[in-house]
């Protein structure tokens, strides 16, 4: 039994690898039933977002696991073996489970911090629960990652620079323009930060959200999400002459927008003011754009510069949840550990021992006209009754069956041999 | 009596001017309501002083540099209380007050005498004219104001260096809009000034147009406001460049102002 991931993230994998590997829509649900389904694996989950692709398994053999998911993902999205290998990361045991809490506390993320991985990740674990995909590894881990991460947002301070990314976008955006609600906003790519930043932008009132994705569908259905219109990727250009800021996060390799391009927009708005906010690593916008007139160009640096936090104090505060996630994957591994039969076998015995023995030197003290030979008997009765009440359990915690896991955590919990208290 | 006036104004002016400076480091509403009380009782007096000279003098008080200089700054004052009433920006003061105060300033080193005014000058264009000329200067005046806290602004926001004045500055395009609407008020009316000092030269001296000083210099500043909207509306010359040419105009218009009066002679009296 053993935390298993494999996955891709924006640093492994640039967007139109990503793009490939993504579950969406109805793939995530047709994806995840059909991971579950591999032989070596116990346990799934699939989390998917713009930036990562992972899969989460609970799995016995590592190396079998491996191969067989990696089939899967070859076969269900279609890509060469060599691409995906290239692309791919896995952990499993400790480093599973230390990668899993770093991704869920932000510490991963491509702006260190930010929320909205959580609500994903949340997400992902409860289509699990609801297709009953995961089971007791993985809803313990997920559990686990959740409270972390709540442990690492409340804890330190690395949440409040994400946000105040955001909000500094929102302050600047509103230095340039008097009123956001005439401005017309477009997302240039998805990618969390970008889907903060435009989040932050709509509470402000932006009058209208335009959304420019790769992936089509991705597009609407985040225009949805942000009652905005999408257009397709291909005709982003077309759009920018009526919009007043734009979020870029599209992930490609080479610049989206060039200088020139961008002084044909400006012609065409008049040399109307444009604040662009080029989120993505590497760049996608040429950031000789920032030279032309009334056109202010920040990426994700210059952003940071305006919040102002000193790196020092960021690497301070990505320290201490490092700290935490340490501190809380050993209480994890305790429990995981706890799950083995022999430990359990080990604990029921000894607690049926001792509530024998205290039952025992109870009896013998009430009653002190008995001879030995008596005690003897009465002693041994009680061994009698307690070692076939625990046999049947212990016989089946011995028995290497599928649902031992299971089994071994009901047993903790009937006897009250939980040694960690659950939250 | 006047003279008075004009020294309480100043001295008023002078203090406004200071509370809006040091409002540049640190401002707060009380420095604002004092720097406004400052600025409203200086008007006060010297809209009383400007009264005091038109019934001493009988007839409109633009009659030599002192007097021109002085109601100059008058208008710019007037035309700073109608736009703070209107917008309420921040830290405007700053960037305006010492114009004013700098103008009362000269004005109250030029000799001050009411003299007997030439039969000339003695027309009811006298006041058409000159309204018309110094609202319209003024106009430009804080157009040039507010052309160099756009400028300021705009390095924040370029250059990526937050701080300072970042926070309390209005926002460009609100700079940029003030700007565009004080340029609108000023040209029209400078225009009229020049179309009213014709009329008045044909009848004073017979002829509309004598290439003085004054007149080629009115001129050259309408080319520039005439630049500045027609390229704003044409080319899309606004924010950096619409400021820029905004405190190029009026710098053109203070020094043919002064400069005019250093130099040469011609037909003005200033």
């Amino acid at each position: 039994m053993k935390v298993f991931v494999v996955g891709l993230n924006h640093k492994t994998a640039d967007v139109d690898t990503r793009e490939k590997f993504t579950f969406n829509g109805p793939k995530l649900e047709e994806g995840l039933m059909k991971f579950k389904e591999l032989s070596d694996v116990k346990e799934a989950m699939i989390l998917s977002t713009c930036n990562r692709v992972e899969l989460y398994a609970n799995v016995s053999d590592t190396s079998k696991a491996s191969e067989s998911i990696k089939i899967f993902l070859s076969e269900f999205h279609n890509i060469s073996r060599d691409s995906l290998d290239n692309a791919l990361y896995i952990y499993d045991g400790v480093f599973a489970v230390k990668h899993v809490f770093r991704v869920a506390s932000s510490l991963d993320s491509m702006v260190v911090g930010e929320p909205q991985i959580l609500g994903q990740m949340k997400d992902a674990f409860e289509l699990g629960l609801e297709k009953k995909t995961t089971g007791i590894l993985l809803n313990r881990l997920m559990k686990k990652a959740i409270s972390v991460a709540k442990r690492v947002r409340t804890e330190t301070k690395i949440a409040e620079n994400a946000v105040s990314i955001s909000f500094s976008a929102v302050e600047l955006a509103r230095k340039i323009f008097t009123d956001l609600s005439k401005k017309v906003c477009m997302l240039l790519g998805a990618g969390e930060m970008a889907e903060l930043a435009a989040r932050h932008l709509i509470t402000s009132g932006v009058k209208e959200i335009i959304v420019a994705n790769r992936t089509y569908e991705r597009g609407c259905d985040l225009a949805k999400e942000f009652n905005g219109r999408p257009v397709r990727f291909e005709e982003f250009l077309n759009e920018m002459g009526r919009t007043d800021i734009v979020i870029c996060s599209t992930g490609a390799p080479a610049y989206v927008v060039m200088k020139s391009q961008m002084q044909k927009v400006m012609k065409e708005r008049k040399q109307r003011s444009v604040f662009i906010i080029d989120i993505s690593v590497p760049r996608n916008i040429d950031p000789e754009i920032n030279d032309l007139d009334n056109v202010y160009l920040y990426n994700i640096d210059d952003l940071q510069g305006v919040v102002d936090v000193n790196v020092s104090e960021r690497g301070k505060e990505a320290e201490k949840a490092e700290k935490i996630i340490e501190e809380e994957i050993e209480t994890f591994l305790k429990w995981q550990s706890s799950l083995d039969s022999v430990p359990t076998i080990v604990a029921l015995r000894e607690k049926a021992e001792e509530i024998k023995r205290e039952e025992l030197d109870r009896l013998l003290n009430k009653i002190s006209n008995l001879d030995e030979k008596e005690k003897k008997a009465i002693e041994y009765m009680a061994t009698a009754i307690v070692n076939k009440l625990i046999h049947p359990p212990t016989a089946a915690l011995k028995e290497s069956s599928e649902d031992r896991d299971i089994l071994t955590a009901t047993i903790r919990r009937l006897y009250g041999i939980n040694d960690e208290k659950d939250e | 009596m006047g003279v008075i006036l004009f020294e309480l104004a100043l001295t008023f002016y002078f203090a406004a001017t200071i509370v809006s400076i040091t409002e540049l480091f640190k401002s707060t509403k009380i420095t604002s309501r004092i720097m406004f009380s400052l600025a409203a009782i200086g008007f006060a007096i010297h809209t009383a002083n400007i009264i005091f000279r038109y019934v001493t003098a009988g007839h409109i008080p633009i009659t030599n540099a002192h007097e021109a200089t002085s109601f100059f700054s008058w208008s710019i004052v007037f035309i700073f209380f109608v736009l703070q009433f209107r917008y309420r920006i921040i830290l405007l003061s700053s960037f305006i007050m010492p114009v004013v105060f700098i103008l009362m300033l000269s004005s109250s080193m030029l000799p001050r005498e009411i003299k007997p005014l030439s039969p000339v000058l003695q027309s009811y264009w006298l006041g058409i004219h000159t309204i018309f000329a110094f609202l319209g200067n003024a106009a430009f005046a804080l157009a040039f104001g507010i052309g160099v806290m756009y400028l300021v602004q705009e390095h924040y926001v370029k250059s990526k260096h937050i701080g300072g004045l970042f926070e309390r500055l209005p926002s460009l395009q609100t700079l940029d809009e003030i700007n565009y609407r004080l340029i609108t008020l000023g040209f029209p009316l400078l225009t009229l000034a020049i179309i009213t000092g014709a009329l008045w030269a044909q009848s004073a001296w017979g002829s509309y147009w004598n290439w003085d000083p004054r007149e080629t210099w009115s001129l050259i500043t309408w080319f520039i406001y005439a630049i500045v909207l027609h390229a704003r509306l044409v080319a899309g010359w606004r924010g950096k460049r619409a400021a820029l040419l905004s405190i190029i105009g009026f710098l053109t218009i203070l020094a043919a102002f002064f400069g005019i009066k250093l130099l040469q002679k011609g037909l003005h009296v200033f």
